[in-house]
């Protein structure tokens, strides 16, 4: 059974098809990149898997149970979480703070209010681990607007792993970085994806870190899914690289 | 234009309170006719005002959360309550000549006083008006542009500080209209800023935010529930109006007319 | 509000147990120092600190500017008149007990309808149904006096064994003062372990970024109602604190603009702060009854203050002094 699966999955705004139809297939364990030019319908795809908006029609269904009517958090307790291409943080918390909400979220322990947050030792302690993994262990006291840009995205990467999903989806994590940057991202993202087995989809531009880092690619186009297959199979399929070769610049 | 006033009902006061002065004491000997004719003199000073308040208080915020808006307009109902005080004193001003002037007639069993029918044509006038300018004029049409995306606006060649501060005068134009027209029928009294803005935020609620149809609408509703209210249920009326806004805004956030944000 | 930078938690350090001890042995001998009209007026400016501290959780945690509060705060004083008028009670704890029943019910009914809104509309709406409550108590006048209001007279504290004997004022200045503060400060114990609590902190991831929360599993409509629940709570008992000692509830209290007293309080504290609401009711409270009695344009000066604060010092009393002390050390460091 795939990990998650989605039938005829729709979604309109307005006129415009951003879902259409789609049957979107993952495997456990896989790490998918998910490509297509700019309005191909990526992020639209990501947002009404994750539940940030319902579909119009179709289904979802996570190892086989459908999901496509649970709210954001029930998607959360069930496995699935995602980080935001543009960087969505709680400013004015420390990076610490950032990655122990979620945590703390993940227990169920953010309706305690009668107890100060600091009595929560493995709390803290699972925060800093993370932030180590990420390496982002030094500025851990910064809040979270004072760090550059390749580590804001990190921690993104960040809070939604601390939430310790089965499917993680990331939304263009390289984007807005330095090449150097980059690599360094997808160097920890993947090392503490595959480490846990956590199943992932990268919507991606950069194509050199699409065929680097992924064991399959799935390339979008106007809403549809294009092509299905691994990095050799979608190097030589001519519709996708004479549709992307213009509009992917990296 | 997204900004919240809340000394926006100062604004509709002083109107009131100019008009009434000058129409009622300073020349209350004049003929009538002349008299009419001062009847927006409130407004315009209303107006001055507004140019004055929108570059210096409340241009500094269009950058900060909305809710500073709030903050800084408060403290400025605050200032213009005690200058409306100081500059008039604490006694009620009227100007009730010019509503009895022109007596009343009948419809049916009912009295219903001529005056009224200045106000509401008058009303009905700067309902077209507003509209016609925001929504037919190229003004209008910068106006628009400025209140969605002020630093694209800025970015075309609008003088987008201009453009500003001319639709916040127009506003406050209206809102010492607003007093100024109402006075005649009711005397300028303390208070009456604060009480009037509450009804214009319902007004507003109810017929949608960003929406000159939607306020007309919701006036238009909101006066004849405070009649009934008045007739039937004098002691809720004024609950009643308040209940209807909270309605409205948990049925349709956006209002009747509102596009939602 | 997310755009002030400055972080919200602080830890506990024995610094901050030490001026705290301080303070509250401070507060406890100011009777002994000063005299009574002294002493009853601080007693106001604990009150009021109560009620700030209750909206600091909506406005500097939640990110929720509530025009409306006055609601709450008249509340607790109307349940109080009320309870002394129709059941003639005189213990000041069942007057808290109701008070905070009451606040209960007024905080679900209004934070149920507002907790889906943000921003202006829910400024607006909290006005507008605090507006409600206010024109109830103005009309229905043969309940709740109008707007000549209703008198409350000194209530007995712990259970009935104090109650005044002949001299009021010594009661006020002294067992009800020592009673309002020992609520103050349990009060700030209570509102310092929420903020620094789990629930604390994903209050502020709320109000940083909704999204962000949404998607780390919060639900956010329960967590900003459970907020505005227990900022109801907090003023309400501020407000029946308040009515003892005032000796008459009115209307005033529920009109609007009282609701942007207790807001400007928080501002001028500094609203990103935990002890900004309470250094900014106290010195209010001070400014207050300074300017009332230094001129009838009193409102017009305190307006100026505040345009004056939000323009150059938004982060109020606490945040400037932070500041000055911060470059001093560093100044002195160099």
């Amino acid at each position: 059974m795939n990990l998650l699966e989605t039938r005829k999955l729709t979604k309109y705004f307005g006129d415009t098809h951003a879902v259409d139809n789609v049957d979107f297939k993952v495997g456990e364990g896989e790490v998918v990149a998910l490509i297509g030019a700019n309005g191909a319908g990526k992020t639209s795809l990501v947002n009404v898997i994750s539940g940030f908006f319902p579909p119009d029609s179709g289904q979802i269904l996570f190892r086989g149970v459908d999901v496509t009517n649970l709210r954001v958090d029930e998607r959360i307790k069930a496995g699935i979480a995602r980080s935001f291409q543009i960087v969505n943080l709680f400013d004015q918390l420390t990076l610490l703070d950032n990655v122990a909400l979620s945590i703390f979220s993940r227990e169920d322990a953010t309706k305690t209010l009668w107890l100060v947050a600091d009595r929560f030792g493995p709390v803290w302690q699972e925060a800093v681990d993370i932030l180590r993994q990420f390496g982002l262990e030094r500025t851990r006291a910064i809040v979270a607007g004072g760090i550059s840009q390749g580590e804001r995205k990190l921690l993104d990467v960040a809070v939604a792993y601390a939430l310790r999903p089965q499917l993680l989806f990331l939304d263009e994590p390289t984007s807005g970085v330095s090449t150097r940057d980059k690599a360094q991202i997808m160097d920890i993202v993947t090392s503490v994806v595959r480490s846990r087995k956590i199943t992932a989809v990268i919507i991606e531009h950069d194509m050199d870190i699409v065929f680097k880092y992924s064991d399959r690619i799935v390339a979008m186009q106007d809403g549809k899914i294009l092509a299905d297959g691994t990095p050799d199979e979608i190097r030589r399929n001519k519709a996708v690289t004479n549709t992307l070769i213009g509009a992917v610049d990296a | 234009m997204r900004i919240v006033n809340l000394a926006h009902g100062n604004l509709y006061a002083i109107g009131a309170f100019v008009t009434a002065s000058l129409v009622g004491n300073w020349l209350a000997g004049t003929r009538t006719l002349i008299l009419y004719f001062l009847l927006p003199a409130g407004a315009f000073v209303a107006a001055a005002i507004g140019a004055v308040l929108e570059p210096t208080l409340l241009r500094p915020f269009y950058r900060r959360a909305e809710e500073y808006q709030l903050l800084v307009t408060f403290g400025l109902l605050m200032i213009l309550e005690d200058a409306v005080r100081f500059i008039w004193g604490p006694y009620p001003l009227s100007a009730s000549t010019l509503f009895s002037e022109l007596g009343s007639f009948s419809i049916g069993d009912a009295i219903y006083p001529t005056y009224n029918l200045l106000v509401i044509a008058t009303g009905g006038l700067a309902a077209v008006f507003l509209w016609a300018f925001v929504y037919r004029t190229r003004f209008g049409l910068l106006l628009r542009a400025t209140a969605q995306d002020m630093r694209r606006a800025s970015a075309l060649g609008v003088n987008v500080n201009r453009v500003y501060v001319q639709a916040f005068t127009i506003g406050c134009f209206m809102a010492g209209l607003g007093g100024a027209i109402v006075v005649p029928g009711q005397s300028a009294v303390l208070g009456m800023g604060v009480e009037a803005l509450v009804l214009a935020f319902i007004v507003v609620v109810i017929g949608g935010l960003g929406s000159l149809e939607g306020a007309l609408v919701g006036a238009l509703i909101v006066g004849i529930f405070r009649e009934i209210g008045i007739t039937v249920f004098p002691e809720i009326e004024l609950a009643m109006l308040y209940l209807i806004a909270a309605f409205v805004l948990l049925v349709r956030p956006a209002g009747l007319f509102g596009r939602p944000a | 509000m997310s755009t002030v930078a400055i972080p919200l938690t602080q830890g506990l350090s024995i610094k901050t147990v030490a001026w705290a001890v301080l303070i509250a042995a401070a507060l406890a001998l100011l009777p002994f120092a000063v005299g009574e009209y002294q002493t009853i007026l601080l007693a106001y400016g604990l009150i009021f600190a109560i009620a700030a501290l209750g909206l600091n959780l909506l406005l500097g945690y939640t990110g929720l500017l509530s025009f409306g509060h006055a609601a709450f705060f008249g509340t607790g004083a109307y349940v109080v008149a009320l309870m002394v008028k129709y059941f003639h009670v005189q213990s000041m704890e069942l007057f808290l007990l109701g008070t905070v029943g009451a606040s209960l019910v007024v905080a679900f009914l209004f934070g149920f309808v507002s907790v889906r809104y943000t921003k202006i509309f829910f400024s607006i709406l909290n006005l507008a149904l605090s507006q409600v409550l206010w024109s109830l108590a103005y009309k229905f006048y043969w309940v709740t006096g109008g707007s000549d209001g209703l008198r409350v007279p000194t209530p007995t504290l712990l259970g009935g064994a104090i109650g005044v004997t002949d001299d009021k004022i010594h009661f006020l200045s002294h067992a009800y003062y020592y009673y309002v503060l020992v609520l103050f400060l349990a009060c700030v114990l209570v509102m310092w372990v929420i903020v620094h609590s789990p629930f604390g902190k994903a209050l502020q991831a709320i109000r940083d970024n909704e999204t962000r929360a949404r998607f780390v599993g919060i639900r956010i409509r329960q967590y900003r109602l459970v907020a505005y629940l227990v900022s109801g709570v907090f003023t309400g008992i501020a407000g029946a604190l308040w009515v003892p000692l005032n000796g008459l509830t009115t209307p005033d209290i529920l009109y609007w603009p009282f609701s942007g007293e207790i807001v400007f309080m928080c501002v001028l504290g500094g609203f990103q702060y935990f002890t900004g609401p309470i250094v900014g009711a106290v010195v209010f409270n001070y400014l207050k009854s300074w300017v009332v009695g230094a001129t009838t344009y009193w409102q017009a000066l305190l307006g100026i203050i505040l345009v004056v604060l939000v323009l150059a010092l938004p982060t109020g009393i606490v945040g400037t002094a932070k500041r000055i002390i911060d470059k001093a050390r560093r100044a002195a460091s160099a």
